[in-house]
């Protein structure tokens, strides 16, 4: 798609919240693009990397809990938690990353799964109860559209969402398609090569791991300034599981496909609850099977395939 | 002292269930280099065949017999028509499928069974714990069964020409369709050969845990976590590796953190352990010569 | 055994992997209890060749064996026929015993095999020796023993071997083709054996094949392709 293509589809999306959306819609579009931000750190360390991890619902924890706790014991305003919980993401994710430089494939994924039951378990931990608020949480408070813009506080937060989720995903393009992102695919692939072309794998992997634990950890700060509410039981190995659906789902190493993930993992289990309210989750699992069938390289493939096609990329003649 | 032996006789027992279930994933890891995350799930649903059965009013042994054969011939089922054609497919694909059969099974199950929680039968009898008090009954009897199909298995792999040729289909596919092993039914019935023993250590672990849909979420977890702690490649490491996750957690739980923190715990020890020693206890680097 | 029947019947074979074929329609035959020999370069399609009969890639065409079509069988059933297929790099076991390749080998026939793989160790004194040994851990030149006796072990009525010579010292090749002239006289099958080497290929054969980009550009008996020295240079370079 055209630069231009991407721009127009942008404004577009910022002009849902005045014309079409309203209440819950517009929540569930704001969790769109939330996972979507989430769903694509995760593909930056797995779909580009080749790391899989089973567990980044840990990084969106620590993301949401850090803005929750900055917002709430220290009255910093919401906006500015966003590069602080960057940073402790990031931080975080260099740490889990020193292992899994030794723990490759299954390994990778036991730790990051042991991180996934970890994190929530800690979280309601007695002796950090004074911060986290324990089994109960915290409650924080919505923020108000700023410079009196004539909008409602659940349309801001939409906006300002969007905003920051255009910039990572921008900002990951950009990384992806350079030198960086040719040697993280490198290592993905063919790793003895990559070292032998003197990328230093090591130092790449585990920053790659920061980077990508910086977009969910971000990812888990907008969610929960969207939600309004932290609480660790919403952060468990479900969430993690989610995650990962979403990234299966959108199809690995693409740009676009997070967001095909987060669409999925946001409305197909409201659609599998209304087809069965008996048992939805065998009808979530149905369809996601189904997908796998139809497409098994993810949305993003069929996307691939299906550009040609399209008007803006057919050639006349 | 003998609280700390206690611990470690009930880390056995259930170790015995991590294993077997460490032992399924093994199988169809070494096959299709997947991990069935189904497992534990086809694992619950196959218990509650047997709880139905056994309301029904069949006897215990007939209920578990039908039981694992439900079982196999679901696995095998399954594996004919979710994984086969995806056998060239990225393997994205196959983690999608089996994430989406975790999905159904337990969704299917809460709808049949409801999710509430069931108490079922132990065929070792309720009285009094044997062996000085440090086993309960059933605990000495799962043990016992669990040996036994560990040791069945083993032996069936070694010295039967059916387990010869499901481990050369696993080992090198394209050698063994040219000496005339047909693969995919191979596959097939190491699919099904899984889910049987799956089914196995769920009638065992239901009468301890009762039975929920949810009851394999953690079984699950501790026979991955035992896999790889004993060489996810090496299926008696595997066997050996749940047996001391069943261990660490009871000694842990008890001792160091509580129950609340265990799972953690045990975790961090395994990854800890796995960090110094990366291809497991027991995983062995195979030789080979070009 | 009438030496002079026709054991594998080829014509118009087409093969190749996805959308491209690497093999465009040549005719060959093997007769029963003789070798014919498959050369040319790499890349001309020898392997190729191999696997289209195995029923291991796309295939269009004919192949009769025994008169019978193997197109479109599966791979299992082809060998249960009666084909031994002994694969580039010689398809061993690793991480089995020798003894388990011996078994394996012999997956489709029924009963006691004792004689069967004494046999064997006739041929292959080595295998004895290494009998239990993971067959990983084995040279090269043991391998591709191994990977003969497994093939022979099926009781083939067509023995395919693709690169007998791959990679061996010049020692060993010697005494595997030696052994594969005693297993010709002795067990009548029909042998067609895909070489790059040659002249070792032409020395056992009695027909020849020559491909090139998988076509058949030359063919006629061994002898005759031997002896003529521009068709040595230019097409196989000795």
């Amino acid at each position: 798609m055209s630069r231009t293509g991407i721009i127009i589809a942008c404004i577009l999306m910022a002009a849902v919240p005045y014309f079409f959306a309203s209440g819950y819609q517009l929540f569930q579009l704001t969790l769109v693009v939330t996972y979507a931000v989430a769903i694509l750190g995760l593909n930056l360390v797995t779909g580009y990397n080749g790391q899989v991890s089973l567990g980044h619902g840990a990084f969106y924890a620590v993301g949401a809990y850090t803005t929750a706790i900055l917002m709430d014991k220290f009255d910093v305003p919401y906006w500015a938690t966003l590069p602080i919980s960057a940073a402790v993401c990031a931080g975080f994710g260099f740490l889990i990353g020193l292992p899994a430089l030794r723990l490759g494939g299954l390994y990778l994924a036991l730790t990051t799964f042991a991180l996934a039951v970890a994190v929530p378990q800690l979280l309601k931990y007695r002796l950090f109860e004074d911060y986290t608020g324990g089994v109960q949480g915290i409650v924080i408070l919505k923020p108000d559209p700023p410079f009196g813009l004539p909008m409602t506080g659940d349309q801001w937060v939409f906006l300002f969402t969007l905003l920051v989720g255009i910039v990572c995903f921008v900002l990951s393009a950009n990384l992806v398609k350079g030198r960086i992102g040719r040697a993280m695919m490198a290592i993905r692939d063919q790793p003895l090569a990559a070292e032998a072309m003197g990328i230093d794998i090591a130092m790449l992997k585990t920053r790659t791991f920061a980077v990508s634990a910086l977009m969910t950890g971000i990812a888990g700060s907008l969610g929960a300034i969207a939600v309004q509410f932290v609480a660790p039981d919403a952060f468990g190995v479900p969430l993690s599981l989610t995650f990962f659906v979403g990234f299966v789902v959108g199809g690995g190493a693409s740009i676009v496909g997070p967001i095909f993930g987060a669409i999925f993992v946001e409305f197909i289990p409201n659609i599998a609850d209304e087809i069965s309210k008996a048992a939805p989750g065998a009808v979530y699992g149905v369809l996601l099977i189904a997908l796998m069938f139809l497409a098994p390289g993810g949305c993003a493939s069929l996307v691939r395939k299906a550009a040609p096609y399209m008007p803006w990329n057919r050639k006349t003649g | 002292m003998d609280g700390v032996l206690h611990q470690v006789f009930s880390g056995i027992a259930s170790g015995g269930i991590y294993a077997s279930i460490a032992l399924a994933l093994v199988m169809i890891f070494t096959a299709t280099h997947h991990v069935n995350f189904a497992q534990g799930e086809m694992a619950m649903f196959s218990t509650y065949i047997a709880l139905t059965l056994i309301e029904a009013g069949v006897p215990y042994w007939g209920a578990f017999a039908i039981t694992i054969v439900f079982a196999m011939v679901v696995g095998t089922i399954v594996q004919k028509i979710l994984m086969e054609p995806l056998m060239n497919a990225p393997v994205l694909a196959s983690v999608g499928v089996f994430i989406g059969l975790l999905f159904i099974f337990n969704s299917v199950a809460g709808w049949i069974f409801t999710y509430t929680l069931k108490p079922f039968p132990t065929p070792f009898g309720e009285g009094g714990p044997l062996l000085g008090g440090f086993f309960s009954r059933h605990e000495l009897g799962s043990t016992a069964i669990t040996v036994v199909v560990l040791f069945s298995v083993w032996a069936f792999f070694r010295f039967t020409s059916l387990g010869l040729a499901m481990r050369a289909a696993a080992f090198n596919p394209v050698s063994s369709r040219l000496v005339g092993v047909p693969v995919a039914t191979m596959l097939a019935l190491g699919w099904g050969l899984a889910s049987g023993i799956g089914a196995i250590a769920g009638m065992m672990v239901a009468p301890i845990v009762f039975l929920d849909p949810n009851m394999m979420g953690g079984v699950l977890l501790y026979a991955f976590a035992g896999a790889l702690l004993g060489g996810i490649t090496n299926p008696l490491g595997a066997v050996l590796g749940g047996f001391l996750v069943g261990i660490i957690e009871n000694l842990g739980g008890a001792y160091i953190v509580g129950t609340e923190l265990k799972l953690s715990l045990a975790l961090i020890i395994i990854v800890a352990v796995l960090t110094l020693k990366p291809a497991g206890l027991f995983g062995k680097v195979l030789a080979s010569r070009v | 055994m009438q030496p002079e029947t026709k054991l594998l019947e080829v014509k118009g074979l087409r093969a190749g992997y996805g959308e491209t074929w690497a093999v465009h329609g040549i005719d060959f035959e093997v007769m029963a209890g003789r070798v014919t020999a498959l050369l040319g370069a790499n890349g001309a399609g020898k392997t190729t060749t191999l696997r289209a009969i195995s029923g291991m890639v796309k295939t269009a065409g004919t192949v009769d064996f025994n008169g019978k079509s193997l197109v479109g069988m599966k791979t299992e059933a082809i060998a249960a026929a009666g084909i031994a297929h002994v694969p580039d790099g010689r398809g061993t076991f690793m991480e089995l015993s020798v003894e388990e390749n011996m078994k394996l080998g012999a997956y489709t026939r029924k009963g006691d095999q004792t004689a069967e793989f004494d046999r064997m160790f006739a041929y292959f004194p080595k295998l004895k020796e290494r009998f239990r040994q993971q067959a990983g851990l084995l040279s090269g030149g043991e391998q591709q023993m191994l990977a003969i006796a497994r093939a022979l072990l099926l009781k083939p009525k067509l023995l395919l071997l693709d690169e007998p010579s791959f990679g061996l010292a010049p020692l060993i090749v010697r005494e595997i083709f030696d052994i594969m002239r005693q297993i010709k006289d002795r067990e009548g099958v029909g042998i067609l054996v895909v070489e790059q080497n040659a002249s070792l290929a032409l020395d056992i054969s009695e027909n020849a094949y020559l491909l090139e980009t998988g076509r058949i550009v030359m063919s006629g008996a061994s002898s005759e392709i031997a002896k003529d020295e521009g068709l040595r240079r230019s097409y196989l370079g000795y």
